[in-house]
């Protein structure tokens, strides 16, 4: 009992520690200086209250957990339905309906809802790509911004400085990304694990760096503003077309409506994601498929098996870089904009969580934690300042409740002919 | 007379200061079933991962079929036909049983990206090869019902009759198997004796192997090479082991 009297005001107190300095204290502007000020009594005592709670919640630990266990639990997802639901033919089926609604609703869903549903196909493009080298080469890289910077920058550097356009730089741009993959492939081929994350974290953060710094042709912290939206064969979507070019409204006699630009832009995000997960499907069923997880199982039996664990490695990070690449150079189409802050750890982090969410190796795992990690954020917009808080205990409590992910993958069966 | 497949002479491995293998000599013919053995730390498996690349070899020389391998990294060995099993298991646990094989032929398959993603004939007849070659060794090895069972979950015994099929479908010139009776009751022993003896009359298979297990041993090898402290001790057929008295003494010690 007074093992738990200890820890139970020590848990009070750190309720305390915690809230009083976040909470408690508010920064006000008085002329050109920042005073602290005390809050409202209202959140003083809301605080109060908290951490009473948290002193009778640890005091009477024991007591409350056989209670808890005595009281019915979390609805459980039955066995049979998670079974069915993670089977890759189900799970095929779920994807194509999925691109069925996809391909009909931005005609039906407003400008905004369309604009993220945008956003969610970029992180969907990111988090099939990161799945490749996370989930099925079970490489951890944490810096797999980096490629989606140098893909998003090869566009806007190649439109602005040579005028090209966004259909000949989206192979560009992967290509290039392609070689930072390789490039970056070699010198951690013997890493493995912990080591490999803090050199691909490395990784993301020089480049981000470096791109922040180069200000003669990066443009710095300014980053490179007005890049070129993707255009219909030659047609624009703007109001006015460039000179020599025509644009889409003017072609088929239509009046101009803004929302055809997102529209077009959202399918052209579509088309790009339903081209990346063909090829991933392809790939899983392919002998380079197979022996990325095969490496992502035990190197030492691969060697043995006369597999070079170099290549399949360096395979895996060139393709999941080159799909990095497209999501890039398609972010930079749609901002028009794009500055080094926008290739943050946070952005990697975000991904990585997209993969993990998902069930590793799962790719309608993926698509769903693309929609819940972007969506969440933006419905809980009204929550304003405790939006990433409330986004943190979900997350955690969605690890909690499923630990291996969404919708992991099983494994596919394989017909034996006898 | 048949051919010498492998010719392994004075082969010797130092970590720092510690002489693990010294001198170690070993002739393997086509067909043959060749043991090592030895105490427990005489330097057997260091010699396996000498002979496989897994180490590079201080001095020595190791000649496959008259080409010189020692040094090469583990994969190029594995190539050439040089097969392992491990100690302990290593299969890929979390795949099937069938995708453990089907990666084992994957330098026999179609690995052409293109031919892959737009699923050419050539690409599904490989395929389509790969996979009945598997389902032939699976049934081999009594396996044919777990085909779609994760690795992993199958029982110890399983685990070790599927690593020897999976060495199987690389097509080895030789198998060389570190302790395949570790851990098996006696059941399964005869059973893993009965699988080399199939292997090595009916697909050719020569087969350098490490045991513990002195019936299994005696029983199945054409030739022994004992080590002890990583220096040879002796060298004969399983008559000539027998009647050793250095082999008795350095596994029962001196009276």
């Amino acid at each position: 009992m007074t093992r738990n009297l200890k820890s139970a005001l020590f848990s009070a107190l750190l309720v305390w520690a915690v809230a009083y300095p976040v909470l408690g204290l508010k920064l006000t502007i008085v002329g050109i200086n920042i005073e602290v000020h005390n809050t409202s009594p209202m959140i003083l005592s809301v605080i109060a209250i908290c951490s009473l709670l948290m002193f009778v919640r640890v005091l009477f630990n024991q007591q409350l957990s056989t209670a808890w266990k005595n009281s019915p639990s979390l609805p459980k997802v039955p066995a049979k339905a998670t079974n069915f639901l993670t089977l890759p033919s189900t799970q095929r089926w779920i994807i194509l309906g999925l691109v069925v609604v996809a391909l009909v609703w931005p005609f039906y869903g407003s400008r905004g809802a369309v604009d993220i549903a945008t956003l969610i196909l970029i992180y969907v493009m990111l988090g099939l790509g990161l799945n490749i080298v996370v989930g099925l080469a079970g490489l951890l890289d944490l810096g797999y911004v980096g490629f989606y910077a140098v893909g998003a920058y090869t566009y806007a550097l190649l439109s602005h400085y040579f005028g090209w356009s966004f259909w000949v730089c989206l192979p560009l741009a992967g290509m290039m990304t392609a070689t930072f993959g390789l490039l970056l492939g070699f010198p951690v081929l013997r890493l493995r694990g912990d080591y490999l994350a803090i050199v691909t974290l490395g990784f993301g953060e020089i480049i981000r760096l470096f791109l922040r710094n180069l200000t003669d042709i990066t443009g710095g912290p300014n980053g490179i503003s007005n890049i070129p939206k993707p255009t219909l064969f030659g047609l624009s979507f703007d109001r006015t077309a460039a000179e020599g070019m025509q644009t889409f409204h003017e072609y088929f006699g239509i009046a101009y409506n803004s929302i055809n630009k997102v529209i077009f832009l959202y399918l052209i995000a579509l088309v790009l994601v339903l081209l990346v997960l063909f090829v991933i499907n392809r790939l899983l069923r392919m002998p380079i498929g197979r022996a990325w997880e095969a490496l992502r199982e035990d190197e030492i039996a691969c060697r043995a098996l006369g597999l070079n664990p170099t290549v399949i490695k360096l395979s895996a990070f060139t393709l999941g870089a080159t799909f990095a690449g497209f999501a890039g150079s398609f972010f930079a189409a749609r901002q028009g904009l794009v500055t080094p802050e926008s290739f943050t750890f946070l952005e990697s982090a975000i991904i990585l969580a997209i993969v993990v969410l998902g069930g590793m190796g799962s790719q309608l795992g993926v698509i769903l934690a693309a929609v819940v990690m972007i969506l969440l954020p933006e419905m809980m917009r009204e929550f304003s300042e405790y939006r990433m808080l409330l986004f943190g205990a979900l997350m955690v409590l969605m690890m909690i409740w499923r630990p291996q992910g969404l919708l992991p993958m099983q494994r596919p069966h394989l017909e034996l002919r006898k | 007379m048949s051919r010498e497949l492998l010719k392994v002479s004075g082969l010797s491995m130092r970590f720092g200061g510690l002489l693990a293998v010294n001198g170690v000599a070993l002739t393997v013919k086509e067909k043959q079933v060749v043991s090592m053995i030895g105490p427990n730390g005489a330097g057997k498996t260091t010699v396996f991962n000498c002979l496989t690349g897994f180490y590079k070899p201080s001095a020595g020389s190791i000649v496959l079929d008259g080409e010189s391998i020692e040094g090469l990294p583990g994969h190029e060995i594995a190539r050439k036909g040089v097969v392992r099993t491990f100690q302990n298991v290593r299969l890929f646990k979390d795949m099937t049983a069938v995708e453990n094989l089907l990666i084992a032929q994957h330098r026999h398959l179609n690995t052409n990206f293109l031919s892959g993603l737009f699923k050419t004939p050539s690409f599904r007849k490989s395929e389509r090869d790969a996979l009945d070659y598997a389902a032939y060794w699976l049934d081999k090895v009594n396996l044919t019902e777990f085909a779609n069972r994760p690795a992993g979950t199958l029982a110890y015994g399983q685990q070790r009759r599927l690593e020897i099929a999976r060495c199987m479908m690389t097509r080895p010139r030789i198998l060389m198997l570190d302790e395949p009776a570790a851990g098996l009751n006696p059941k399964e022993t005869e059973d893993l004796k009965a699988l080399i003896s199939i292997l090595r009359n009916e697909h050719n298979a020569t087969v350098l192997l490490i045991e513990h297990d002195m019936k299994l041993v005696m029983s199945i090898s054409d030739h022994i090479v004992v080590i002890n402290q990583g220096t040879p001790l002796a060298d004969g057929t399983p008559e000539q082991i027998r009647d050793n008295p250095e082999v008795i003494k350095a596994y029962l010690g001196e009276a």
